[in-house]
């Protein structure tokens, strides 16, 4: 149990930073360049933890709330979804509906502190992040229950346990077909990634999650960049441990075709961010209703 | 039977992004794709026989190939690219082509049907086709996607023939695809005559035609 809790986290933690590394290292060579180094995360957040901490003198302690809850939400929903063929180290019945709304809670913080520095231009941020966010939620929501249906449980363990294989080769196959498809867009608009999202340019007036931590610096940015590396790697882990379902049995091999696997994920991100552009803003809740819709229709085949 | 659950489901999504996209060219081109992928239903169903190979090649040169071609042909010699406004926006058709598609799920479980057909995706995926059909006939103003619209309908129509044609003569299903071709060459006219006399093709203009 301890052993599994520390081996959770230690992949966690340590391997996170390294999916940006990956997408921008894919980014590049689509482009011809060379390209930051791998580890060029690590770098940063290494930079920005030695720096000292500066506030603008409006704000006040919400505006620390954000990146420390930006932080710890998704170290805890990371406690709660299997790694790969990897159990949870933290399983109630039920803990599907608080792993998506622990997102919500950071959401919030993150709003709140945008908010609280008192610029227009943060909350117009704020506001696009929450109008897409709460489009987002039917699709994660519909996804679950698809999950929850087949596997019978309301645990994120048994929702992702080894029922899985079974699914792919029943009927079920194409609702889990079709639900992959919607978490894939849902993970690239949470992680702010392009067709919703330009996680690359700062100051522009379509960006929607960049704006938010404009006026953070040092540790408290260092916390922001850390726990949206978290947070992609915790919604990968979903989309990973769905596409391979299987269990070598040893601890190890389990771990490293997660890894692979999140590898995998992080290369494609990077290609779509190459071939695709940003979407017109006017577009994205259109395409966010088309998949919760896409979910909607999983959950029908599903259950007839 | 493998292979059929895939096909028809690409085909309900196909419905779907059809219903809620603009773009007429892509339109024409993944209706296109839908009457090829229904014209291997027959081979998938049936297995390989004169009867199968001639519905096959029938409606994969009519419904693939001849008719997007014309359509195709047309939006090329009317200059027109994208349906501007629909009667429902396009988020709202979409929501009724799921709801339609999610009723077409639920009725076909009430119907009395052959045994072999009982668990099939055939009877659901055939009505919410016709259903989808039917929706973009009557929520567009462009006179082309209501002539996609009908050939969606007729898409829907030919999933439940492939249930019966070893009951269905071939020349019934020969005749609905005659009906259906000469429906796109009178559309293709009236199209043509409507872009003539109003400089659009905007079906509206025809409310305000006086004797």
């Amino acid at each position: 149990m301890l052993a599994n809790l520390v081996l959770h986290l230690f992949i966690l933690l340590l391997f996170a930073p390294l999916l940006l590394g990956i997408i921008t290292k894919t980014k590049a060579w689509f482009a011809g360049r060379v390209g930051a180094p791998l580890l060029q995360t690590y770098y940063d957040l290494n930079r920005l933890w030695r720096k000292g901490f500066v506030f603008s003198r409006t704000t006040t302690w919400v505006f620390l709330l954000g990146p420390v809850v930006g932080l710890a939400v998704p170290l805890l929903a990371a406690l709660m979804i299997p790694f790969g063929a990897l159990p949870a180290p933290v399983s109630f019945e039920g803990d599907l509906i608080l792993f998506v709304y622990l997102f919500g809670l950071s959401r919030f913080f993150t709003a709140a502190a945008a908010l609280d520095t008192g610029s227009s231009f943060e909350g117009m941020g704020a506001a696009r992040e929450v109008t897409f966010s709460c489009l987002a939620e039917p699709t994660l929501l519909f996804v679950l229950l698809v999950l929850a249906r087949l596997s019978g449980g309301l645990s994120m363990n048994t929702l992702l346990g080894e029922h899985l294989l079974a699914s792919w080769r029943s009927e079920a196959g194409a609702s889990l077909t079709l639900i992959l498809v919607c978490l894939f867009v849902v993970l690239l608009l949470e992680c702010s990634r392009i067709p919703f999202d330009d996680p690359t340019t700062h100051l522009e007036l379509t960006m929607i999650h960049e704006v938010m931590v404009l006026d953070h610096s040092g540790p408290a940015f260092g916390m922001i960049l850390y726990g949206a590396a978290l947070k992609m790697m915790v919604l990968g882990a979903l989309l990973v441990r769905l596409a391979i379902p299987w269990d070598t049995g040893w601890w190890l091999t389990n771990s490293l075709i997660f890894l692979a696997g999140l590898s995998v994920l992080a290369v494609l991100i990077g290609v779509i961010e190459s071939a695709m552009a940003r979407l017109k803003l006017p577009r994205v809740p259109q395409v966010l209703v088309g998949t919760s819709l896409l979910s909607i229709f999983a959950l029908v085949l599903v259950l007839r | 039977m493998e292979i059929t659950n895939p096909l028809l489901l690409t085909v309900i999504l196909i419905n779907f992004f059809t219903l809620g996209s603009a773009r007429l060219g892509a339109c024409i081109r993944i209706v296109a794709l839908q009457g090829a992928l229904l014209a291997l239903l027959p081979l998938a169903v049936h297995g390989f026989s004169l009867h199968s190979l001639v519905l096959f090649s029938g409606a994969l040169l009519f419904k693939g190939v001849f008719i997007p071609l014309l359509l195709l042909r047309a939006i090329r010699e009317v200059r027109i690219r994208r349906e501007v406004e629909p009667v429902i926006g396009f988020v709202p058709t979409l929501i009724l082509g799921v709801l339609m598609t999610a009723g077409a799920f639920l009725f076909a479980d009430f119907l009395p049907l052959a045994v072999e057909h009982l668990d099939s995706l055939f009877v659901p995926t055939a009505l919410a086709t016709m259903f989808s059909g039917f929706l973009l006939l009557i929520t567009r103003r462009k006179a082309i996607t209501q002539v996609l619209g009908y050939l969606m309908l007729e898409n829907g129509i030919f999933i439940f023939g492939v249930l019966l044609s070893e009951a269905l003569p071939l020349m019934v299903e020969g005749g609905v695809l005659l009906d259906l071709l000469v429906g796109v060459f009178v559309m293709g006219i009236v199209m043509n005559q409507i872009n003539r006399e109003f400089s659009s093709i905007n079906t509206e203009s025809l409310t305000a035609l006086k004797e």
